[in-house]
């Protein structure tokens, strides 16, 4: 069962082309990493199917429906602000502060409220993080919180945005290593954006990767071999796989790690 | 410190008694907005409508009306414009501090045409709480009634978009026009506490006590107690400090805000169950 259909999707933002003519599915339980390099599109591509970023044409169904917006069946995590460091909430009030955020009224909880914030620390096993200021978690504790709240109302779908960015390996690890189990235990779809493709190798069934207005869909082993990427890159790419970790060079340089060290914030 | 005694015959005073109601009625209002303010990083927005508020005032004064609603009226307006703007304000420094400029400049020049020039110019920009009159207590009662009522309706969402712009936005919250009410609101509360201050000193009272409440507390609820408790207590502090030492009260207030806000960096903090 495909549980996300593009159909000739062209996304444009700003007078720039971002996506034309993507035609892909995703099928239900699948992960899928999102690859492409800065300025590729992977933010908007989320951000349509999630129904707020309009289309230039073609469409997109989520569950059959067009996405619609406020769509209560897609969690999502976007980027990492920044700014989340300077919060001295602690880490509940920070996962309750989403809950049926979208209607008017006082931020009080009831039960029901309060079992959904339960369930979603749970599943990111944040207990222990419920009771701590944000301003003194790690990135990566920081993360599972943001993980936590795109969890809460028991989403079919999840839209993670780059939850690896800043994260040392270890961390980077323990993040892919839970969304997987959460993917496997909820069975549910999960599209995962990322700079790197190694975190993510042997957890993901498949690879979305993005580039020069394409989108290339497929098994890693597929999708990422120098014709591929040459053609989303628009310059010539090889591919060297060494000790089981993959490196995408153009011109010699590595390009994922590039792209990397020069990311912070940004929305493309 | 003031006896028992002293305070009771502060009391005595009616002007005395209505500054004590307005400064509460004001601070209860200012320390939440205030913690929203702050959680959103919109600090600088208060003290930005506070000095388009002062043309509004001078304007008013010049045409012989109250200048409380002059305020009103130019720092609502200058509210709606900073929420239409939205983003687009940002990493504008310049533009927005030479429009502020402008706005004290502007006043500066109404005041000229207006005789009682000095004592006018001193009430707006440093506040003259012990001269409110019982009919500005009124108004400022209504306005704070007002603002709290729609503050506690849209907190919920604000708080959601406060916390996660993007997350919000693909939930379905409107976040441009609840941050274009929440504007308004801070531009009628800027009013307020100008009553009290004045507008140049009106950040004292709505973000610093709100700022500290943040250092303070772990959660969102105590946060917003915290502040306007906090606000409450240096309003009325500065008015104990003022009557017992003859020096203005706007001073004590923001001393009171200052100290209270150091402190607060120093001390370990207060975990709520």
């Amino acid at each position: 069962m495909d549980c996300i259909e593009l159909h000739d999707v062209a996304i444009g933002l700003g007078g720039k082309v971002i996506l034309s003519q993507a035609n892909f599915s995703i099928r239900a339980g699948e992960f899928i990493g999102l690859l492409g390099a800065n300025g590729s599109g992977k933010t908007t591509l989320l951000r349509a199917i999630l129904g707020i970023v309009p289309l230039t044409s073609g469409r997109i169904s989520v569950f059959g429906k067009n996405p619609g917006e406020g769509n209560p069946a897609i969690g999502y995590m976007p980027q990492t602000r920044s700014n989340l460091n300077s919060f001295r909430l602690r880490g509940r009030d920070f996962v309750a502060g989403v809950v049926d955020g979208q209607r008017l009224g006082l931020p009080w909880l009831g039960q029901a409220a309060r079992k959904q914030v339960d369930r979603a620390l749970e599943l990111v096993e944040a207990r222990e993080l419920a009771l701590r200021p944000l301003s003194e978690m790690s990135g990566g504790e920081r993360q599972r919180l943001l993980l936590a709240q795109a969890l809460v109302g028991e989403p079919k779908l999840l839209l993670l945005d780059e939850p690896l960015i800043s994260l040392d390996p270890g961390q980077q690890r323990n993040i892919v290593g839970l969304v997987k189990r959460l993917q496997t235990q909820l069975k549910i779809p999960v599209i995962f954006s990322s700079h790197e493709l190694n975190p993510l190798l042997g957890s993901i069934d498949r690879v979305l990767y993005l580039g020069n207005t394409l989108a290339e869909i497929g098994e890693v082993k597929d999708v990422i071999t120098g014709p591929v990427l040459s053609k989303l890159y628009g310059a010539p790419i090889e591919v060297y796989e060494i000790n089981g970790r993959i490196f995408v060079m153009s011109d010699s340089v590595e390009l994922e790690v590039d792209a990397h060290r020069h990311e912070h914030h940004h929305h493309a | 410190m003031p006896t028992a005694m002293s305070t009771i015959i502060m009391l005595d005073y009616e002007f005395m008694r209505t500054a004590f109601a307005a400064a509460a009625v004001v601070a209860l209002l200012a320390g939440p907005v205030g913690y929203f303010l702050v959680l959103r990083g919109q600090t600088f927005a208060g003290h930005a409508l506070a000095h388009v508020g002062f043309t509004g005032a001078t304007g008013a004064v010049l045409l012989g009306i109250a200048p409380l609603y002059g305020l009103f009226l130019l720092t609502v307006l200058a509210g709606l414009a900073m929420g239409a703007f939205g983003e687009k304000l940002a990493n504008r420094d310049v533009a927005i501090g030479l429009v502020l400029a402008l706005a004290l400049g502007i006043g500066l020049l109404f005041l000229h045409f207006f005789t009682g020039f000095a004592t006018q110019a001193t009430a707006l920009l440093f506040g003259n709480i012990l001269a409110v009159s019982n009919q500005t207590l009124m108004t400022l009662v209504v306005m704070s009634v007002l603002c709290f009522v729609v503050l506690a309706v849209i907190s919920r969402p604000l708080l959601f978009a406060s916390l996660q712009p993007e997350l919000a936005e693909a939930k379905g919250v409107h976040e441009r026009l609840l941050s274009t009410v929440f504007l308004v609101i801070v531009a009628v509360t800027t009013a307020g506490a100008s009553q009290i201050v004045g507008v140049l000193l009106v950040f004292a009272l709505m973000v610093g006590p709100a700022a500290a409440a943040q250092r303070l507390t772990l959660g969102v609820v105590p946060g917003l107690v915290a502040a306007a408790g906090l606000a409450l207590a240096e309003a009325w502090g500065g008015l104990v400090l003022a009557y017992v030492t003859d020096w203005p009260t706007s001073f004590w207030i923001t001393a009171l805000s200052v100290v209270v806000y150091v402190a607060s960096l120093g001390l370990p903090k207060v975990v709520h169950k």
